[in-house]
């Protein structure tokens, strides 16, 4: 196991992040992050904390919980759902942020985008990632990432956060355990 | 977990699950999700040996919700009116590819024959058997007691509710004395002796003879329905000492504890079991227990049926025995 990603520049990616969506959006106005269960919830919440300390504002920030749109649900056991929690304004005519840990086959935001879809009429829909670890099998990009970090498929990457696992880390195992 | 037949299929943690499960669709579906598309190209059978309103509908809207197709298969209209057996509408069902069977059956057993026989490959849900067991509705029942006197998680430890009336004849009884005793509660059965089973003793809930006596100690009140239509045999005096002894009336009501609820699995004799009034009363969550009864047929529809591919082409079904 390496650590790829120590707290100090785990917080430092998810702060050029917020700079980014600000850049890209041309300020806070209208944007709202959904962060998806598990640990992009948490990572949503970091975001938006520092887009409302660097504008002094207070943007809505929510969770999407997409396993009822999994394209899996059919191989797999059945999961248990996560909570999803839209902000009171809706998503309509705002630019949606989804936020997520690991950015991998891109079927995780395929079924985000059917979620969303249920709930409303977004004017923009983007992606940040903290981690983007390639190999996608859908024609989906992010638009934010932290770090790209070329994987092999036989590798996993753990996202670490202090709100569940105690502290902040990214790692990489091989299958071997390594 | 593949069948729901009896509430002894779940443990206490796959129960809690579901409750949770149905706890989210409840909170999605009051919100902005009206529709999801989590079994799209599934087949849901209703297959309704019996009458019923409540349950039919709901496991409808449900399967609905959930965008599986739904067939209704009613004993009236159909060729089991011609004396078609339980096999042959088995298999006719796993000719038509059916994923999940909810079946309602005079017969105690009926669906543990559907399920065990191997007629058919796809789930069966017991939407009620003879006097036997009615899982879901003990679910959604469990539901609204957490709703109401828990923090709407977890179990039901520390609470005590009454099931009073027609016990023997009645399946929801006996499966809320399962469900509701996994689930830590304390569950008291109040009846006449001639309408409490014989070997209720081995149940494990406390049983009494007399409604007042305990009215004012428990959380929540169940009425059970008075199912003439199961009666062959005189049970009690007359109608009028039954409901002034196990009726609830708002007298009763208004001696209960301040936040006790009443619940009342349908359909109701108004006047009989329940007066109309306390049936309406500001206590009363019997509408409430239909809304919950959909959430909680969604959630055992996406348990039974996400994860259980199977070969599409041509399984062979073993047949007699």
């Amino acid at each position: 196991m390496s650590v790829v990603l120590n707290a100090g520049e785990i917080n430092r990616a998810l702060r050029r992040i917020s700079h980014e969506i600000l850049e890209k959006n041309h300020g806070s106005a209208d944007v709202l992050l959904l962060g998806i269960p598990t640990r992009g919830a948490f990572l949503s919440k970091r975001i938006a904390g520092d887009i409302n300390e660097i504008e002094k504002t207070s943007i809505p920030v929510g969770t999407l919980d997409i396993t009822m749109y999994r394209d899996d649900l059919r191989m797999r056991p059945p999961r248990t759902l996560l909570p999803t929690e839209i902000p009171s304004g809706g998503i309509d005519g705002k630019h949606v942020v989804l936020v997520d840990d690991v950015f991998y086959s891109g079927r995780t935001i395929r079924a985000a985008l059917d979620a969303l879809n249920e709930i409303g009429r977004p004017k923009s829909v983007q992606l940040a990632v903290l981690i983007d670890r390639g190999h996608r099998e859908l024609p989906i990009r992010a638009d934010f990432v932290g770090k790209n970090i070329p994987t092999s498929k036989d590798e996993s990457v753990k996202v670490h956060l202090a709100e569940i696992d105690g502290s902040d880390a990214v790692t990489i195992e091989g299958r071997d355990g390594k | 977990m593949k069948h729901l037949l009896s509430i002894n299929d779940l443990s206490k943690a796959e129960a809690i699950n579901v409750l949770d499960t149905a706890a989210e669709l409840s909170r999605l579906s009051e919100g902005t999700v009206k529709k999801f598309p989590t079994l799209r190209g599934r087949t849901v059978v209703n297959l309704f040996f019996e009458d019923s309103t409540r349950t039919r509908i709901s496991f409808e809207a449900a399967a609905k919700r959930l965008s599986a197709d739904v067939i209704n298969f009613s004993a009236k209209g159909s060729s089991l009116s011609k004396g078609e057996s339980l096999k042959d509408t088995a298999l006719t069902l796993q000719a038509m590819g059916a994923d999940a069977v909810v079946i309602r059956h005079g017969a105690s057993g009926a669906p543990h024959q559907l399920a065990r026989q191997q007629w058919m490959t796809g789930s069966v849900i017991n939407a009620g058997d003879g006097t036997h067991e009615h899982p879901t509705q003990a679910l959604l029942d469990a539901f609204t007691l957490r709703r109401h006197l828990g923090q709407d998680a977890g179990d039901l430890q520390g609470l005590r509710v009454a099931i009073v009336g027609d016990v023997l004849h009645s399946r929801v009884a006996r499966s809320n004395v399962l469900l509701l005793q996994k689930l830590g509660a304390k569950v008291v059965l109040i009846a006449p002796p001639t309408l409490l089973p014989v070997g209720v003793a081995s149940w494990g809930a406390e049983v009494s003879y007399s409604l007042d006596a305990e009215i004012e100690s428990v959380d929540a009140i169940m009425m059970l329905r008075v199912q003439r239509e199961r009666m062959d045999d005189l049970y009690f005096p007359t109608e009028r000492e039954y409901s002034r002894n196990f009726g609830l009336n708002l007298e009763r009501i208004n001696s209960m504890k301040s936040d006790a609820i009443v619940m009342h699995p349908g359909p109701m004799n108004r006047g009989l079991e329940i007066s109309a009034d306390s049936a309406d009363s500001t206590r009363s969550v019997i509408v409430e227990q239909v809304a919950n009864g959909v959430s909680i047929r969604m959630a055992v529809l996406y348990l039974l049926l996400s994860g259980t591919a199977r070969s599409e082409s041509n399984s062979t079904i073993e047949v007699g025995v």
